[in-house]
């Protein structure tokens, strides 16, 4: 409460519902003059519910806002903007095709009134005054990404803003570009503007940020300052752990493999989304890739099923040399791939279970050979039946189904193909827990039937209970595979937060 | 990018609709089969006023005395009518008659309006237009005043003073429709119930052909079965038919308002057992005489087809070489009608569009 | 039974639902109008067949090319999210197409006309492969990428063959066009049964069906599961072509006479109407064949019922499109949703009616 005077926004107990989901309960949040403060959480945490609420898009169910301490109704975009909060979209939300100054002054009320030789004289002294490498009258589409963003920025500071939400900024930027836009963020913060930094990638939060606001479950876990929350607990309190509660698990006993037994080998396998890598999977293993969102745990998958533009690298399967360019060539070859987005990647919503779960048999088997109804039918009977699947028929759309029993048509789909490899990328994300168990036995079971799968989830306490080793990802780069002994929630921390972190027990 | 590929095609389709119009402007170039209309009597006549007294019979010899002709008009992809407009200006205006041709054709009037200038500029001794819209033309015509080149209007007139152009050659569409009904009138049948079938609302053409026949419903004289306009729809003119048959109602004449209207019109009436033509039960009355339809004619299938003539390019011609002002400035092109009883091959060959 | 009934006000006939209200509204209203409207004849035609006539005959056979086209039109629609807006000007071609192979023999005979029907078909694909190509490989909005062909489509027929009426006599022709001698049911009907019963084979013996509707739903999905979204909406185009081939073709030999300008003019306003009409989505998605078909039916039951009603042909469209925003508008998700809501109110209401009579 001392600090009410410095604080330049201030968000009190906030609460957002969704129909059957609370998405904020109880947040509270505080921003301080010329500070950055890190908004941290999981997938689902809230960040992106909270910020919406504060700009505007989303109605608040409870709760106020205030901004240098006058109490403030924010019922639409433009009312966030009159009261000073200003945001840049990870993408880019100015229009490509116009200049840059006619980017910073379009939509305004003052654009009007302002000749256009006026306001480019205007805009070009904002960009020498925070130092962005722009011209005014360029058009924005031939400036990089990171120099569109910096045009966003420069709109916003224009436009008098004191809180300034920089929604995942850097993950389109390389590391040069980064460096640029945090000396542009250091200079805001001179000028007194409280930023608010949204972000998946951890050292970028302690280079930059002053303090850190973790939001778990939609609730607040806690604000504290970064030089006192050292990575490895950052990640915990991400995750809901504490360290000593981490250390009693156990991992899954250690299986021995023989080298004449991989099924699967990628060396430097790239895609448009993911760096060179290397990975293998033994027949009947079962591995997990583990790192936090945005670490390219996902698009490391996704390039093994030929799901992305394939750039580079060579695969073999059962040590001949193959070619995986498109999710078809990993079909045949034996892979499936749950994707980690259900509703996106996976589902066609308005066809009925029994579509769905042959759809993948069907592709494979080709245009010309359709599986018969009658033939379709007992599939679709016999999977509902081995995976419990709740429906009221086979004929009811998948999307009328819940997420968890959504899932298990989608795995039946790849069961059905009988793979030798199965990807499953966050298989139990969204379910209820007796759903999650199920699919851990199941993941269990196929191993021992020899089938090698590869395991993703945000929850590394089942990553350990059903995976004999994990490949550690940061920053789009593998940074580590654990195995036996050190396949442990401390170890995993650790390796995950990277950085001091090793220093810091 | 999506954009950018959406406007490129976009442009590609505009250029792929200006090359249209440019292909059938080709005909500029093409060697003309001057046979059926050509005049040798007056080829000679040019060349002897072009003569210098060298070579006086080789017209070809004449080449630099050409009477250059300037002709705008629609192109032939129109209409059959419009197609055998443009042939029959090709043949007359050959070089083996003494004239060196050009040609523009297009359905903007902005675009006649540029290849009118374009002409101007040029130098032809005579423009000829068939325009697309009446309105728009003053400066145009004015500019070739000017510059010493006389004007015909052929097909259409356009709002200007008279003084601004030596003849207009033009169909009077009513006197088609007129003559058209005159026919009908002199068939004598006990009662009229006619299946009238319009063309598109609002053109010329239709326009002209209604006229008459809504006299003859007004006087009472015929009575109006059904008028319905297929807009030109070959189609819709079969259902308007058979609505009609459908209903019980009796009929026995069908005024179709272009020829593939009474084709639809027909093919309604042979799916019902209907019977038509020379001794048929009903009168099948056509218009624009394509040589399909005349055979119709011949073959009795049909009763009448009423022509608005294509045919002006002699008439302009005969002006051009006589040198002499008409006696009106508008000229009605003759019109003709066939009667399936009096046609003959030789009409066909002679009157008869497309083909 | 009652079941049944209740079924039906909830939808029960699923997506067909709309297109059966539609028919039955036009043929209650009829009924009253004038019950003779329905009157089926037999008659002699001009050939001396015995045929059947009447209103019922019109309106199914004058739908035949607007039924077959709207088949075609229902697969691309389900493929691709949109409507391929230039199946009037194709049909236009490829009847061209069809009467420039038939002029180009001495006599038409059996063997022409197969010849001739094949070659039509082939120009009608290779122009569905072009907007199939712009659409499925370059992403180009279906209604924006048709409008080339739509724009310059009937330019094409022309000059197939330079003419703007060309006629082709044949007993052949008027066979295919109207009745073949001894079967009274106009031929065009024939055809589109047939058509109809072909899409039933393909769906019965490909997995066209499946991976359509998988395509159109979710086309991320559909290629992570391995189909081949370019190929599929290609196809569907390509489908297409033979549907407009055909129509063209039916155009053409109803009349004897290629007229380039008014073939099938503005049919694919109809057409796309009759995908919507039939229920499906013009979003793309699931799709019924069958609810299209009905719809090309309504369509031109409207059409037929208001000339029987001699409201004057420049006024019809004006009276369709009426009838075609109040169809689309019962058939929105609002109006379903409100219906829904409506139902089960009515049946809790009846519940405690019930529950307190006990």
């Amino acid at each position: 409460m001392q600090e009410q005077e410095h604080s330049l926004l201030e968000m009190r107990h906030i609460n957002k519902l969704f129909p059957g989901v609370k998405a904020l309960s109880d947040v509270d949040f505080t921003l301080r003059k010329g500070e950055v403060h890190a908004l941290m959480g999981e997938n689902g945490a809230g960040k992106s519910t909270l910020i919406k609420v504060l700009t505007g898009v989303y109605q608040n169910d409870g709760g106020e806002i205030s901004v240098d301490g006058v109490k403030i109704n924010i019922r639409s975009p433009q009312d966030a903007q009159n009261n000073g909060i200003s945001t840049v979209y990870q993408e880019i939300t100015l229009c490509p095709n116009l200049t840059v100054a006619e980017n910073m002054f379009i939509g305004r009320e003052d654009s009007f009134l302002v000749a256009h030789k006026n306001y480019e004289k205007r805009a070009d002294k904002i960009l020498g005054e925070l130092g962005i490498p722009a011209r005014s009258t360029q058009i924005l589409g031939s400036c990089s990404l990171a120099v569109q963003q910096m045009v966003a920025i420069a709109r916003a500071v224009d436009m008098k803003c004191k809180v300034l939400i920089l929604d995942e900024p850097t993950s389109s930027l390389d590391d040069k570009e980064v460096k640029v836009l945090f000396d542009l963020m250091r200079d805001l913060k001179g000028r007194g503007v409280g930023i608010i930094f949204v972000t998946h990638f951890l050292e970028q939060v302690y280079e930059i940020c002053d303090r850190i606001t973790v939001l778990r479950n939609g609730e607040l876990v806690g604000e504290y300052l970064t030089e006192e929350l050292p990575q490895v607990q950052l990640v915990a309190k991400m995750i809901g752990k504490d360290l000593d509660e981490l250390s009693s698990f156990e991992g899954v006993e250690e299986k021995h493999f023989d080298d004449s037994d991989i099924f699967y080998e990628a060396s430097s396998l790239s895609s448009s989304d993911a760096l060179p890598f290397d990975f293998a999977i033994h027949k009947g293993e079962v591995n997990g890739f583990t790192g936090l969102l945005g670490s390219g745990r996902s698009e490391s998958v996704r390039a093994i099923f030929g799901a992305d533009k394939i750039n580079g690298g060579t695969v073999k399967i059962k040590g001949e040399p193959v070619k995986i360019t498109k999710p078809i060539d990993a079909m045949k070859h034996g892979i499936g791939y749950l994707a980690e987005d259900r509703k996106r990647d996976g589902i066609i919503a308005d066809l009925s279970v029994r579509e769905n779960i042959i759809l993948a048999l069907q592709v494979m088997k080709g245009f010309f050979r359709p599986i018969s109804r009658s033939e379709a039918e007992s599939f679709a009977d016999e999977y509902i039946k081995v995976l419990n699947i709740k429906t009221a028929s086979r004929e009811t759309p998948i999307g009328s189904l819940s997420g968890g029993n959504q899932q298990k048509v989608i795995l039946a789909r790849w069961l059905l193909t009988h793979p030798d490899y199965l990807i499953l990328d966050e298989p139990t994300r969204g379910i209820d827990v007796g759903t999650k168990l199920e699919i851990q036995k199941l993941v269990l079971k196929l191993a021992e039937d020899g089938v090698s799968v590869t395991f993703i989830s945000s929850e590394i306490e089942e990553m350990l209970r059903t995976c004999s080793r994990l490949i550690v990802m940061r920053d789009r780069h593998v940074v580590g595979e654990l195995k036996g002994a050190d396949l442990n929630q401390t170890q995993v921390m650790k390796t995950i937060a990277g950085g001091e972190a090793a220093n810091e027990e | 990018m999506r954009k950018r590929l959406v406007s490129m095609i976009m442009a590609g389709t505009l250029a792929m609709s200006m090359a249209l119009t440019g292909c059938t402007s080709g005909g500029d170039t093409t060697p003309v089969d001057t046979g059926s209309t050509g005049d040798t009597g007056e080829t000679t006549e040019v060349a002897d006023t072009g003569d210098t007294g060298e070579t006086a019979d080789a017209p070809v010899e004449a080449s630099g005395e050409l009477i250059k002709v300037g002709v705008v008009n629609n192109p032939p992809s129109e209409s059959g009518y419009r197609e055998a407009n443009v042939k029959d200006m090709e043949a007359v205006f050959s070089e083996a008659n003494g004239y060196e041709l050009k040609t523009s054709y297009s359905l903007k009037n902005d675009e006649q309006l540029q290849a009118a200038q374009g002409f101007i500029t040029e130098g032809v001794d005579y423009l000829l237009i068939s325009a697309a819209e009446t309105t728009g033309w003053d400066e145009v015509l004015k500019k070739a005043q000017e510059a010493g080149i006389k004007v015909y209007l052929f097909d259409r007139m356009i709002d200007v003073d008279e003084s601004l152009y030596e003849a207009a050659v033009v169909s009077d569409m009513a006197a088609e429709g007129d003559t058209a009904v005159q026919w009908l009138l002199d068939q004598n049948l006990d009662e009229y119930n006619v299946i009238h079938i319009q063309g598109a609302m609002g053109s010329d053409a239709q326009i002209g052909r209604t006229g008459a026949l809504d006299e003859q419903f007004a006087s009472g004289k015929m009575n109006k079965v059904v008028q319905q306009t297929a807009t030109w729809d070959e189609a819709e003119a079969k259902k308007i038919v058979e609505s009609v048959i459908n209903s019980g109602e009796s009929f026995n004449v069908i005024y179709a308002e272009n020829d593939g209207m009474a084709k639809g019109a027909v093919a309604a009436l042979d799916e019902a057992g209907i019977t038509h033509g020379v001794g048929g039960d009903v009168i099948v009355m056509g218009f624009d005489c394509n040589k399909w339809a005349l055979r119709e004619l011949l073959d009795g299938k049909w009763n009448y087809d009423g022509q608005c003539s294509p045919f002006q390019a002699q008439i302009i011609s005969d002006l051009i070489k006589s040198g002499e002002a008409p006696a009106s400035k508008k000229i009605i092109n003759e019109e003709k009608g066939f009667d399936a009883t009096t046609i003959t091959q030789a009409d066909i060959d002679t009157y008869g569009l497309g083909e | 039974m009652k079941n049944k009934i209740t079924n039906i006000f909830k939808g029960g006939f699923g997506q067909l639902t709309i297109p059966i209200v539609a028919i039955c509204m036009l043929v209650i209203f009829n009924l009253f109008r004038d019950p003779s409207f329905f009157s089926v004849g037999i008659t002699h035609n001009n050939d001396g067949n015995i045929v059947l006539a009447g209103n019922l005959i019109s309106i199914i056979n004058a739908a035949s090319e607007l039924a077959v086209l709207a088949m075609g039109m229902t697969l691309v629609t389900a493929a691709c999210a949109g409507q391929d807006i230039s199946v009037g000007a194709a049909a236009a071609i490829a009847g061209s197409a069809f009467v420039k192979v038939l002029k180009s023999g001495p006599e038409i005979t059996g063997f022409s006309v197969i010849l001739a029907f094949i070659i039509a078909c082939c120009v009608a694909m290779i122009f569905g492969a072009f907007n199939g190509t712009l659409v499925s490989v370059f992403n180009i909005q279906p209604m924006i990428a048709t409008l080339i062909l739509f724009t310059c489509g009937r330019s094409i027929a022309y000059w197939i063959n330079g003419g703007a009426s060309v006629p082709v006599d044949s007993p052949i022709i008027k066979a295919i066009g109207s009745f073949i001698p001894g079967i009274p049911v106009p031929t065009p009907v024939l055809i589109v049964i047939v058509v109809a019963i072909i899409f039933k084979l393909v769906f019965h013996f490909t997995s066209l069906e499946l991976f359509t509707q998988s395509v159109g739903i979710n086309g991320s999905a559909s290629r992570l599961n391995g189909i081949n979204a370019t190929f599929i909406r290609l196809l569907t185009f390509v489908i297409l072509g033979v549907c407009v081939a055909v129509a063209g073709i039916i155009g053409v030999s109803r009349l004897g006479l290629i007229n380039h300008e008014t073939l099938l003019l503005d049919v694919e306003m109809d057409a796309i109407l009759a995908v919507a009409i039939g229920g499906n989505n013009l979003g793309g998605g699931k799709f019924k064949i069958s609810g299209s078909i009905i719809g090309a039916y309504v369509i031109h039951m409207l059409t037929v019922t208001l000339y029987a009603m001699k409201v004057p042909s420049t006024d019809v469209k004006a009276y369709k499109a009426i009838v075609i925003v109040i169809l689309v508008v019962i058939g929105s998700p609002v109006i379903k949703s409100k219906f829904t809501k409506f139902m089960t109110q009515m049946k809790n209401r009846k519940q405690e009616v019930a529950m307190k009579g006990n």
